[in-house]
């Protein structure tokens, strides 16, 4: 067994995998690392799993110390990381020597970072995941969903990995300025036809109300004409729209009903690349329908074969 | 009934089978859920209730959403009501207590009934279990007596404590863990609403049947209530 100790930490280092599934009717949120795509390469590369846990740093101010030889894998944001005094950038797996820190400093490129260590950090699977939900006290370390805090211990028990690094195909692209794919939900024509408009043709401002339940997207206000509505099952990535005309997409620790008027659902990739936006940034929307999003999605797994 | 197939998400459709919130749906809304549980088998990711509609998250390697839709109508095809008690029933002790449940005075005053009698009316209803959300095993349950619908707080309380009974419009609840709410306090109940260790890990499930009993103080913390006063824990 190979461990780490926490020497620094923030409310927003976490444990995540894929989150919580087949629990959603009790009302469970699913949880899971917001950037999934990055997640899944940190795993890739050390030959896990694409769903074994791994540390979710989010703007940094996490810093580990080796109390054993670790070998580990980064991939997603560059949040400025360095081993003892040596830069080291995302999209490889590395090695600690015993004694070595590895410290994330701020963000220079996107906001979510991936730790991951062979065959997962070890954490106890409540209700099937360990996915840190504070909200719903489940999952993290202690299994009651608190965050990663100083003087915690990182322990994992895989033996396997090696030494790797993604090539620029397989590096996510964190900077991609491509709009963010929505696939059109039922309620799109109970939005004004000048809305629909607004929706897909204007840019977004990220807000700073923007937390693992949801980003709210600022910009031209979205007039919903249709009935209001009964509350309904949220899936994962849904842009509903509030009595303020301002959009929200929904996330990982979203809750599980609700019954604001929705555009659609943003794709799986959309979502990864939105989680690595900062407050401030400007996103575009894009319309696709599910069949293409479908094929488009497993497609893209074919990258991690 | 004619249900609705909607395009929600990558891997999810809705079904919509109602348009309005009655008791009545609960039969037909359990028996799709069992009809859609079989047909989906280990393709099915979730499948998420609330009051009119049912969720259906299914495992996008497995099938395609053509594939996803099919399925589902040919699950829904012939679709006849759950027999009545299909649903586990459950019986929730409250203790209605001002100290507990400071709304109580304001629901007796709205609806120019006595206290005695909104417990009574609140204590006597068989309520369905509409859905869960919220918070793991926070169960929406109606119809509450149209005389004790009280719309929530303007303002909502920053922390509820555990096992808070509440009224928000024809609805019922109780907290199952501390939390922020809006809704009118009447009581609270000693039960353990979510327990990862139980099987099913939430006492009450969608489709379930629930009766509120009055108990008074004594029996309330013989059960294991908290006693603890709404505002000491604010």
């Amino acid at each position: 067994m190979s461990r780490l100790l926490i020497e620094a930490s923030t409310p927003l280092c976490l444990l995540q995998d894929a989150g919580r599934f087949g629990v959603r009717h009790l009302g469970v949120t699913q949880g899971g690392a917001l950037d999934w795509v990055s997640m899944s390469w940190a795993n890739w590369l050390l030959g896990n799993a694409l769903d074994a846990s791994v540390v979710e740093i989010t703007l940094g101010g996490f810093t580990v110390r080796a109390e054993e030889y670790c070998l580990l894998a980064l991939a997603g944001a560059d949040l400025g990381a360095y081993v003892d005094e040596r830069a080291i950038s995302p999209g490889r797996s590395f090695i600690l020597q015993k004694g070595q820190r590895l410290r994330f400093t701020q963000p220079f490129s996107g906001a979510r970072a991936y730790l991951a260590a062979p065959g997962g950090f070890d954490a106890p699977k409540v209700l099937g995941s360990c996915a840190s939900v504070g909200r719903e006290e489940l999952g993290g370390l202690d299994g009651l969903g608190r965050a990663l805090a100083e003087g915690a211990c990182l322990r994992y028990s895989g033996t396997g990995g090696a030494m790797r690094v993604l090539s620029a195909e397989q590096l996510p692209n964190v900077h991609s300025k491509a709009p963010l794919e929505l696939i059109v939900g039922a309620q799109i024509g109970q939005f004004s036809g000048q809305s629909l408009f607004d929706a897909f043709n204007t840019e977004w401002t990220l807000d700073s109300r923007a937390d693992r339940m949801g980003m709210r997207l600022l910009g031209t206000p979205l007039q919903y004409q249709g009935p209001s509505l009964i509350s309904e099952g949220i899936p994962l990535g849904a842009v509903q729209v509030p009595p303020d005309g301002q959009p929200i997409a929904l996330l990982n620790d979203r809750q599980t009903i609700g019954g604001y008027p929705r555009l659609g659902a943003l794709t799986p990739l959309a979502l990864a690349r939105l989680a690595q936006c900062l407050p401030g940034e400007k996103v575009r929307l894009a319309p696709v329908v599910q069949e293409t999003a479908h094929q488009q999605h497993i497609e893209y797994l074919r990258r991690f074969q | 009934m004619k249900p609705r197939i909607e395009v929600v998400a990558i891997d999810c459709l809705m079904v919509r089978l109602f348009d309005v919130i009655a008791e009545d749906n609960m039969p037909w809304m359990l028996a799709a859920t069992r009809r859609l549980r079989e047909s989906f088998g280990a393709a099915l990711v979730d499948l998420v209730p609330s009051y009119t509609t049912l969720m259906v998250h299914y495992d996008l390697f497995a099938l395609s959403p053509v594939q996803a839709r099919e399925l589902i109508s040919l699950a829904l095809n012939g679709l006849q009501p759950e027999p009545k008690g299909s649903g586990q029933c459950h019986v929730l002790p409250v203790w209605y207590d001002l100290s507990v449940g400071p709304e109580l005075t304001l629901l007796a005053q709205r609806s120019g009934l006595a206290v005695e009698e909104v417990i009574r009316r609140h204590s006597q209803h068989e309520y369905q279990v509409f859905a869960l959300g919220f918070a793991p095993g926070f169960a929406f349950m109606g119809l509450v007596d149209e005389m004790l619908a009280t719309p929530r707080l303007n303002t909502p309380r920053k922390r509820i404590a555990a096992g808070s009974v509440g009224i928000a419009e024809r609805q019922t609840a109780a907290y199952p863990v501390v939390s922020p709410g809006g809704w009118n306090l009447i009581g609270r109940t000693p039960a353990k609403l979510f327990d990862r260790e139980r099987d099913g890990y939430s006492l009450m499930q969608p489709g379930d049947v629930v009766r509120f009993e009055a108990v008074d103080h004594a029996e309330f913390i013989n059960l294991g209530g908290d006693d603890t006063p709404l505002e000491a824990q604010a």
